[in-house]
């Protein structure tokens, strides 16, 4: 007879076992470890809610207490998936509503979330702790008052960069005056009248464990000291409007609050910033790791007055009016930064309207050593620039680039960024994430698929010659999970050749492209545990000869088979799509 | 830049605004930002004598994110900039909530020919305000009450900042906090001193920044 551990001696070794990876991993070492591990899991992490079904999940893993799920494809956010595409959180609510009641936390990102899920959340988990909406839509202030009038246990209301209708109504006076247990609030993504100034006040005050607080723009500047005054202990602050026409008393109320905030790490929020009230932070600024001022119309020469007072800064979202000279700045005051994301100040427009160049990006990855992750948009990049980057900072883990005009070349030489992004990918060992702009032949995927054998997500547009560039990605990268595509000559061949590849990854994007309605015909017909779905909003595609390009393409692996929610304009491409149309 | 397959205009959604590569509209202005103080700075603007003679051939050239106004001298070198591709340059909402908010309201100066607009979301204090009106309209005083001294007085006229609110009234620029001003302006006129009789003295701010 084999000897082995009681279970609950395995459980408890278990229990210190957090990483998804990991318990995946001792879930398949035998059938008894499968199944205390699954009775023992309690945080789910679904990255692509059409992968696999509620009841599934539900099924294997009984006692879950936090799930976190992931609707639309990223290209979402740039407004390429239409209204209606999917992502509904409705199904899965409503299924663990009755299978998980001491259900405490949900995350969701992408998601469609209605007030009905609000208040079947809001009714149906006693102990419910933790929502964040990342970036969700659907819902209005009546969603959000169920939730406060329920939860008298939530700790965490996080709606960032949500889209919520604002329905009046004072949502946030729902919180009972009993209620006092809200250690994290963010509600910057909502308009303008949508918060009770006294109600949050009130809630502030008497919730003493606040550590995370971001306030909406409409919050105005003078009323923040009174906030920052009632929660001293916050750690992470996000300010309303941070301008209004200069006033000594208002200055000093602040720079009086914000000093006595010793716990401050991160601060966010500045919109309508007025330059002459940042000096009121300062004595804050010494102890700040993160600084978010990416809503922040702040030009250089403020921005460099400002990092001085911030050596300790490990991450800085800004917008390119810190121009070179600010990176410059950067450079010398912050040497624990590990992530630096640069924004486009005027992204649409035609010509140059700051002095901000590669020099800048060059300058920070020279400078600081701990530099991992940089997301950057510039309207110029050489290959020397990159390979000095790749060079200096091997360290870097997520390098994206955004070059604002599409198939631009080396400013300096006229030639493709090939080598550049190829010294990136030869140097940093340990990238796993990477977005590609600029002028680029299949080259770049050559490089790509040799030497990016970390990499997990790959942004590409306006790049490549021929399938042989997808071609080199899909055979090359061996831990790729999600690549994202558009307008870019990519067709037929390499999607099916690769085909198997696409089950050993979350998802594959491909718009504008030339994939044709018979390739993804085949590819559904012969790859049932992948969903090939096609977005096309001109018409339905069993209209289309089989030649004909797809516009959108979405492949995803999936245990569910093709989901029932689509709209008229997506189609799933599987066995019944290959039967010829009478 | 167009995209792969041709298509060179952004989808119109519903929530999208039209390409208006077509559209006959008036000259191009200039911009109306303000240079002052830390407040983007695009390209030259056009005093209010400068326009007179402007001959037709706008390009404002929008998009679902907004605004993106162009200079004049660029703009008559290549009277449609290049087409808006979906989805690029990949920003995110923020770009949406940053430029989202565009209010652009008339602004009549009694004695002027015809009026001009401003977009208030530009500015976050009334000094802001004042002092672009101030540049578009160079060859007129406007009294400005906040700091109450009087500007350069270039022909002697002074001129006092009024809007239209919500409900149809006429109000004095600069009693209420800015934001709750720039969701209640319908429209801003700049009146004439000698005809705004009846106006008390606006009461000194608080504490001003002189002081």
């Amino acid at each position: 007879m084999a000897f082995s551990l009681p279970d609950e001696v395995l459980e408890h070794v278990f229990s210190f076992i957090q990483s998804d990876k990991d318990r995946n991993a001792v879930s398949m070492v035998c059938k008894p470890w499968y199944e205390i591990e699954r009775w023992c899991r309690r945080k789910i992490f679904i990255g692509n809610c059409y992968a696999v079904s509620p009841r599934i999940v539900i099924r294997r893993f009984p006692e879950v207490r936090s799930i976190e799920l992931k609707g639309k494809p990223h290209f979402a956010d740039f407004n390429l998936v239409p209204d209606g595409w999917g992502g509904y959180v409705l199904p899965w609510i409503a299924e663990m509503a009755g299978a998980y009641p001491w259900l405490e936390e949900i995350r969701l990102k992408r998601m469609v979330v209605t007030d009905e899920c609000l208040e079947l959340i809001a009714k149906s988990f006693k102990n419910f702790k933790v929502l964040v909406l990342f970036s969700c839509e659907g819902f209005s202030t009546d969603g959000l008052a169920a939730i406060a009038a329920s939860c008298t246990n939530l700790r965490e209301l996080d709606l960032r960069e949500s889209d919520v209708d604002d329905l009046g109504g004072h949502w946030l006076s729902h919180f009972p005056e009993t209620y006092t247990s809200l250690v994290s609030l963010n509600i910057s993504c909502l308009g303008s009248d949508e918060v009770s100034l006294s109600a949050l006040e009130r809630l502030v005050g008497r919730c003493t464990n606040l550590r995370t607080l971001r306030l909406n723009r409409a919050v105005p500047l003078d009323k923040i000291a009174n906030i920052l005054g009632r929660a001293p202990q916050l750690v992470d602050f996000g300010t309303g409007t941070y301008g209004a026409d200069l006033q000594l008393e208002v200055f000093s109320n602040l720079a009086g609050a914000f000093s006595s905030c010793k716990e401050l790490r991160s601060l966010s929020g500045f919109w309508d910033v007025v330059p002459a009230y940042l000096p009121a932070i300062y004595p804050a600024f010494s102890r700040l790791t993160s600084l978010n001022l990416s809503y922040a119309t702040i030009q250089s020469p403020d921005l460099i007055k400002l990092l001085r007072h911030c050596p300790s800064l490990q991450r800085l979202l800004v917008l390119d009016y810190i121009e070179d000279s600010g990176l410059e700045a950067l450079a010398s005051s912050c040497k624990d930064l590990e992530e630096l994301r640069v924004f486009p100040s005027d992204p649409f427009g035609v010509e140059p309207n700051v002095s901000l160049t590669e020099q800048g990006l060059v300058s920070v990855c020279l400078a600081c050593p701990k530099l991992q992750s940089v997301l950057y948009f510039c309207r110029r990049m050489s290959n020397m620039a990159l390979v000095t980057i790749a060079q200096n900072r091997p360290n870097l883990t997520r390098f994206r680039l955004c070059i604002i005009e599409p198939r631009t070349a080396d400013y300096l030489t006229l030639e493709p960024l090939d080598v550049g992004f190829g010294a990136i990918v030869e140097h940093c060992k340990d990238l796993r994430r990477l977005s590609l702009s600029g002028l680029l032949t299949d080259r770049v995927f050559e490089y790509i698929g040799r030497y990016a054998k970390k990499l997990e997500m790959l942004s590409v547009a306006f790049a490549g010659e021929s399938d042989l560039g997808l071609h080199h990605v899909l055979s090359g990268c061996e831990s790729l999970r999600k690549l994202e595509i558009r307008d870019c000559p990519f067709g037929d061949k390499a999607l099916l050749a690769n085909a198997a590849k696409l089950e050993t990854m979350r998802s594959l994007w491909m718009s504008s492209c030339s994939v044709s309605f018979g390739a993804c015909k085949l590819l559904g017909q012969k790859m049932p545990r992948l969903n090939v779905e096609v977005i096309d909003e001109s018409g339905p595609p069993d209209s289309r000869p089989d030649s004909c390009p797809v516009d959108k393409l979405y492949i995803y692996r999936s245990v569910a088979g093709p989901r029932f929610d689509m709209p008229p304009f997506v189609c799933t491409m599987d066995e019944d799509s290959a039967l010829p149309v009478s | 830049m167009s995209s792969e397959n041709g298509k060179l205009l952004p989808e119109t959604d519903a929530g999208g605004l039209n390409f208006e590569a077509t559209e006959l509209t008036l000259g191009l202005p200039g911009e109306s930002r303000v240079t002052s103080d830390g407040v983007a700075k695009l390209g030259s603007k056009r005093g209010f004598s400068e326009t007179v003679d402007l001959s037709l051939g706008d390009n404002k050239n929008t998009n679902k994110f907004g605004q993106s106004q162009i200079d004049v001298p660029e703009a008559a070198k290549s009277p449609v900039s290049k087409a808006q591709v979906v989805g690029w340059p990949p920003v995110r909402g923020y770009a949406k909530r940053r430029t989202k908010s565009c209010k652009y309201v008339k602004v009549a100066v009694d004695g002027a020919p015809y009026l001009r607009k401003v977009d208030l979301e530009m500015y976050n204090t009334y000094q802001q305000l004042l002092t672009s009106l101030e540049d578009m309209f160079s060859c007129f005083t406007i009294r400005n009450y906040l700091s109450d001294k009087k500007l350069d007085q270039v022909n002697g006229i002074e001129y006092v900042p009024t809007y239209e609110d919500k409900d149809g009234d006429w109000m004095l620029v600069g009693d209420v906090p800015w934001q709750m001003f720039v969701e209640s302006c319908k429209r801003l006129r700049l009146m004439k001193s000698s005809e705004a009789v009846g106006l008390a003295p606006r009461t000194p701010p608080k504490c001003s920044s002189a002081s």
